[in-house]
């Protein structure tokens, strides 16, 4: 039953000994100890889970390990680099953006996507390509503020 | 977990929980504190009410031997390293209260807030405390911590004192320096308490700086380990894991109540590497995986005897035809002042109406969780709880061990909503560690949460009042069903009241929520505070205004009006309305714009004001945050949140299938913060939200002229008349 899964996440290859069947999210958790991301619905409703896959947001908990196989996955913990903060992780502090935080790794990691894709999202657009994400705490409009906040200081670097 | 139906006994901690308390012990002896803490110094603090606050019985002096009297509210340790290390049984559930307690701390001991500690909800290590709920952390915790941490400061004042042969008096302590300025000689804390083992009991009343003088309360602080959060490095409870750990799952029965007849054992491929536990209604499996425990759960035939249970589609007629008769504490409230049969009679307006609120769910974005590791007879358990102790017993109960056995450890969770007062999924994962002999993890699936957890009490309320010609309301009756009594009290002033809280049966097992029955009985009460205007033919703010005394809700209903531009004419389509109240020390005061669509009924919540006041605010920006997360959560409550259920089952357990807001509910919000720096300070998690539901059914009724009585209000838009 269990064969060994090639992938890359946050950079490093991982041989995984697991039933391709298994969650990506379960792999990530309960075989690689990274645990940034989360189990919030196991049903891709809440986007607690959500990761990069090849740089696009993806639900790990309806994700099977075989078919992400020699892929590159980027988690919550692979954001940072050299000490510093990705500018969305900087904003979230910012802003204040976030109550007890259990949302706050897939809303990061759906801002981060979402700025590849658009450099400047205005509040809809945010809305719209996170609708998928819940915080129930309900900081959307600090998280909404904090995706502005990363695009500006993003913007500036670039300069 | 038995069939409530048939158990009328109610777990709303307003009524019921706080007495609930059993007798609780510490083995923590003064010398093995020191053993732990190292050298240096401890101040233990004492509540200012104890009996009242804490339930304890002052039975002498602390560590004088076990058990701990409960008296102790917290302590703090200053040890050699120069980190201040504070106990406090108050847990961090998304409140942000691990930030706002520190800045207590950095404030009466003059210390920087980034060597400063908190210690929270470990029962092994915190001093007793009945647990997080009831907007109770900042009217009380804080100001123990402010207590013990002056007192603190001024124990080390002397220790400089004496060691330079000077004056205290003369003495400043700053930034965790005291220094003498006449000399300039300076010392650190951290120098002063080396090689010392120094405790002090602090008195209940020591002088407090005056929140006038407050530097580090009062200011925006960002939350204190907020980098831990965004890089995912904090440990949720979910998230803790031990060296040979098992996962565990659990068989559940069909619908509430069932009881089982059999369950076979697992299949034998299975059976050599899964632990199976059956015992009584109990079914549950420990495995390597949590893949391989839902497997194992999956495979087992088991055989339930079910029993008939009332439906959401009969639901308030059921609270209504079902009323019980409790004795005392858990029994019916009554307030009455006044005539108010005469006062209602001679009335020259009469109404009466029925308002009603359904079921709902916490849905805290962290599911129940729990790892549990049994040595020997002793058990520790890493859960996600606002009420550590309270679990501690049920664990203690649950194996027939005593509390001093087991210790319960609640990392900072991934919210609650008062919806984790409860230790069932701690009790689960310490069954299964006891039978796998190695430790267990238990995470609830969202589905589990969703049906096994309790809800928020649906509620059946009817009300009615008499108006004089001119406004003035004469005589007012109030009764609400189930839902329960906080909030229920009405801040205008009305000669005549009777205010009743009638407990009934209840089809599904209900507890604590965020607001509580404050945000029905506010629903209520501000919905038929609006009608009564429009009988009256006044402005709805006027005629709240007029009826009403009370400066500090006066303040906020003022405040949020002028703030949202109360008495403009709202766009074609869209509607204005306004609710508030007082609750938990806190007034509230909410506006609301809605856009009705006209064709497709849909309703839009455009733009909410929030005016709030809490006495001192000891952190702007995350009173701010509560308040924003107030009206989001109040959003889905107000407009959609309802549980539906059917003769024992969850009809829709999952978030496909129950609606919460989301980021397209977002209104433009604004908010007012009255800062009464010369009042204490209350809670605020709470309050914000009771506002809202009547602001936005009343903003439906200006446009629409369609009255809206129970919540949620538009789970599929406007009703079509």
């Amino acid at each position: 039953m269990a064969n060994i899964t090639r992938l890359r996440v946050n950079g490093t290859l991982h041989a995984v000994s697991a039933d391709p069947e298994t969650s990506l999210l379960a792999i990530l958790r309960d075989f690689l100890g990274l645990t940034g991301t989360k189990y919030g619905c196991g049903e891709g409703q809440c986007g607690a889970c959500t990761v990069l896959l090849n740089g696009r947001p993806r639900r790990s908990c309806l994700t099977p390990l075989g078919s992400v196989a020699s892929q590159e996955v980027i988690t919550i913990e692979g954001l940072e680099r050299h000490g510093r903060l990705h500018p969305v992780q900087e904003a979230f502090l910012t802003e204040g953006a976030l109550q007890c935080g259990y949302c706050t790794s897939g809303m990061i990691l759906a801002g981060v996507a979402l700025l590849q894709s658009n450099a400047n999202p205005s509040e809809q657009e945010i809305a719209q390509a996170m609708e998928g994400n819940i915080c129930r705490c309900g900081t959307y409009p600090r998280i909404m503020a904090a995706i502005q906040h990363a695009a500006r200081q993003t913007k500036e670097s670039r300069r | 977990m038995s069939g409530p139906a048939d158990f009328p006994l109610p777990i709303e901690p307003e009524r019921y929980e706080f007495r609930a308390a059993p007798v609780h012990h510490f083995d923590l002896r003064r010398r093995d504190f020191f053993k732990f803490l190292g050298a240096g110094m401890l101040v233990v603090s004492i509540w200012k009410e104890a009996p009242a606050a804490q339930e304890g019985v002052l039975t002498g002096p602390p560590f004088a031997g076990p058990p701990l009297p409960k008296e102790i509210s917290a302590w703090l340790h200053i040890g050699e390293q120069g980190v201040a290390t504070v106990y406090t049984g108050k847990v961090e559930i998304g409140q942000n209260i691990r930030t706002s307690l520190s800045q207590a701390v950095a404030e009466e001991l003059h210390y920087p807030l980034d060597q400063i500690r908190l210690v929270m909800g470990d029962t092994l290590l915190t001093p007793y405390d009945m647990g997080t709920f009831g907007s109770r952390t900042t009217p009380t915790m804080n100001l123990q911590l402010r207590r013990v941490s002056a007192a603190a400061r001024g124990i080390l004042l002397q220790m400089a004192a004496a060691r330079w042969n000077a004056d205290a008096a003369h003495l400043s302590a700053t930034a965790g320096r005291i220094t003498d300025p006449a000399t300039r000689r300076s010392i650190s804390y951290a120098e002063l308490v080396e090689g010392q083992q120094i405790t002090q009991t602090i008195p209940a009343e020591d002088p407090l700086l005056s929140a006038s003088q407050w530097t580090v309360e009062g200011q925006p602080i960002p939350k204190v380990d907020g980098r831990d959060f965004v890089t995912g490095k904090h440990r949720y409870p979910s998230d803790q894991s031990l060296p040979g750990m098992l996962h565990g799952k659990i068989l559940r029965p069909p619908s509430f109540g069932a009881t089982l007849i059999s369950a076979e054992d697992l299949p034998a491929d299975m059976a050599s590497h899964v632990t199976f536990v059956r015992d009584g209604d109990f079914v549950g499996v420990a495995a390597e995986s949590e893949q391989l425990a839902s497997q194992a759960i999956a495979s087992i035939h088991a055989a339930w005897k079910e029993q008939p249970q009332p439906s959401s589609a009969e639901l308030f007629a059921y609270l209504k035809n079902n009323p019980v008769e409790l004795k005392g504490f858990e029994g019916a409230s009554r307030y009455e002042i006044g005539a108010v049969d005469r006062d209602m009679a001679s009335a020259d307006h009469r109404l009466t109406q029925t308002y009603t609120v359904s079921y709902i769910a916490h849905a805290p974005l962290e599911p129940r969780a729990a790892l549990a590791q049994w040595t020997g007879d002793s058990l520790t358990v890493w859960t996600g709880t606002q009420r550590p102790f309270a679990v501690r017993t049920e664990l203690a109960q649950a194996f027939h061990i005593p509390d001093g056995n087991v210790r319960v450890l609640m990392p900072d969770m991934g919210s609650g909503y008062g919806g984790k007062h409860t230790g069932e999924c701690a009790v689960e994962a310490a069954r299964l560690a006891r039978a796998a002999g190695r430790p267990v993890k238990l995470v609830w699936t969202r589905e589990e949460e969703f049906t096994w957890a309790y809800f928020r009490p649906a509620g059946l309320i009817e009300v009615s009042a008499g108006v004089r010609t001119g406004g003035a309301i004469a005589a007012w009756s109030f009764a609400n069903y189930n839902s329960g009594g906080a909030g229920i009290r009405t801040s205008y002033d009305i000669p005549s009241q009777r205010i009743v809280f009638q407990p009934t049966r209840y089809p599904l097992r209900q507890g604590s929520y965020r607001a509580l029955a404050a945000t029905a009985n506010h629903f209520a009460r501000e919905s038929f505070m609006d009608e009564l205007a429009h009988a009256a033919k006044m402005d709805p703010l006027a005629f709240r205004l007029q009826n009403l005394k009370d400066a500090r809700l006066r303040a906020v209903f003022q405040a949020a009006a002028d703030k949202f531009g109360w008495g403009a004419t709202p766009a074609p389509g869209h509607g204005f309305g306004i609710g508030g109240g007082f609750e938990k020390g806190g007034n509230v005061a909410s506006c609301a714009e809605v856009a009705v669509d006209a064709a497709t009924g849909a309703v839009r919540v455009v733009r909410v004001t929030t005016a709030f006041e809490c006495g001192a605010v000891v952190n702007p920006d995350g009173l701010r945050n509560q308040i924003e997360g107030a009206i989001l959560m109040g959003l889905g409550g107000a407009l959609f949140e309802a549980i539906h259920f059917e003769n024992g089952r969850i009809l829709n357990p999952r978030f496909s299938q129950y609606r919460v807001s989301r980021f397209s509910d977002v209104p433009a919000i604004e908010t007012v913060i009255l800062d009464r720096r010369d009042l204490p300070s209350a809670g605020a998690g709470e309050t914000p939200l009771v506002g809202l539901a009547p602001a936005i059914g009343n903003a439906i009724f200006q446009t629409t002229g369609i009255r809206l009585r129970s919540l949620p209000m538009v789970p599929s838009g406007i009703p079509k008349t």
